[in-house]
C-alpha cells in the first residue's frame, strides 16, 4: 500500500515539476551566458515573492521525488531492506528540504 | 544466463534514467550549499562561481545540464506510456529524448563559453 501512494506521489510530483524544470533549464541557457555573478543572480531573485515560490515549491517538489527514487533504487539495486531504505530516503529528504529552503531564503528574501 | 534483455534501447533508457536521477539527487544538496553562500555575504557565491568557471567544472555542469534534460524528456515519456492510452513508439520517443537532451546541453555549452 505505501508503495502504491509512493508511486502515484512520484508521479505526481513529476507531473508537477515538468514547467518548473522547462524554466529552470531555459533560465540556465540565458543566465550563464557572459558569466554569472551573485549581483546578478540576487538582483534577479531578492526581494521576490514570485521566484520564492517557483523555486520553494521545485525545491519541496524535487525532494520528494528525489527521496522516492533514490528509495527504490536503493532497495531494488544494493540494499533489499524496507526499513532501511525508508529511513535513508527520510533522510535524504530532510537533507533536501533543509539545504533547499535555506537556499531559497537566502537568494529570495 | 539470459541478459539480452540487456542491450535492448528501453532498458538502456531504463538504467539512464535512473542513473541521472540518482547523480541529480546527490548533486542537490551541493548546489544548495553553494546558494546557502549567500548568507555569507555576495562574495562568497562569487568565489565559489569563479571557481565554476574552471574548464573541469564548467564540464561537469554541461554534463549535469545534460542528466537534467535526460531525465525531463525521458520522463515525460515514461508518463506519457503509464498515463496515457498513446501507443507511440517508444524505442523512437526514447531516442528523440536522448538526441533533443544533447541538444539542450550543446546549447547550454554554447552559452557558456
Amino acid at each position: 500500500m505505501i508503495d502504491a501512494r509512493l508511486y502515484l506521489l512520484q508521479r505526481l510530483t513529476a507531473i508537477a515539476m515538468l514547467p518548473l524544470i522547462a524554466t529552470h533549464l531555459i533560465l540556465m541557457i540565458f543566465a550563464i551566458n557572459g558569466g554569472l555573478t551573485a549581483e546578478e543572480i540576487l538582483g534577479r531573485t531578492q526581494g521576490s515573492i514570485g521566484w520564492a515560490l517557483f523555486y520553494g515549491s521545485f525545491v519541496l517538489f524535487a525532494a520528494v521525488h528525489g527521496a522516492i527514487g533514490f528509495r527504490t533504487i536503493l532497495y531494488e539495486w544494493f540494499i533489499p531492506n524496507s526499513l532501511v531504505c525508508s529511513i535513508a530516503s527520510i533522510a535524504l529528504l530532510i537533507t533536501l528540504i533543509g539545504l533547499g529552503l535555506r537556499a531559497v531564503y537566502a537568494v529570495t528574501l | 544466463m539470459m541478459m539480452k534483455h540487456r542491450s535492448h534501447p528501453l532498458w538502456k533508457a531504463f538504467v539512464v534514467h535512473r542513473i541521472s536521477g540518482l547523480a541529480l539527487a546527490l548533486f542537490l544538496p551541493i548546489h544548495f550549499i553553494v546558494l546557502g553562500l549567500v548568507l555569507e555575504g555576495a562574495e562568497s557565491l562569487n568565489s565559489a562561481l569563479r571557481f565554476s568557471e574552471l574548464p573541469f567544472v564548467k564540464a561537469a555542469e554541461v554534463l549535469l545540464v545534460l542528466l537534467l534534460a535526460i531525465h525531463l524528456l525521458g520522463g515525460i515519456r515514461i508518463l506519457i506510456l503509464e498515463l496515457t492510452q498513446l501507443t507511440w513508439d517508444q524505442r523512437a520517443l526514447s531516442r528523440s529524448a536522448f538526441g533533443l537532451s544533447v541538444a539542450i546541453a550543446g546549447i547550454f555549452l554554447w552559452s557558456a563559453v
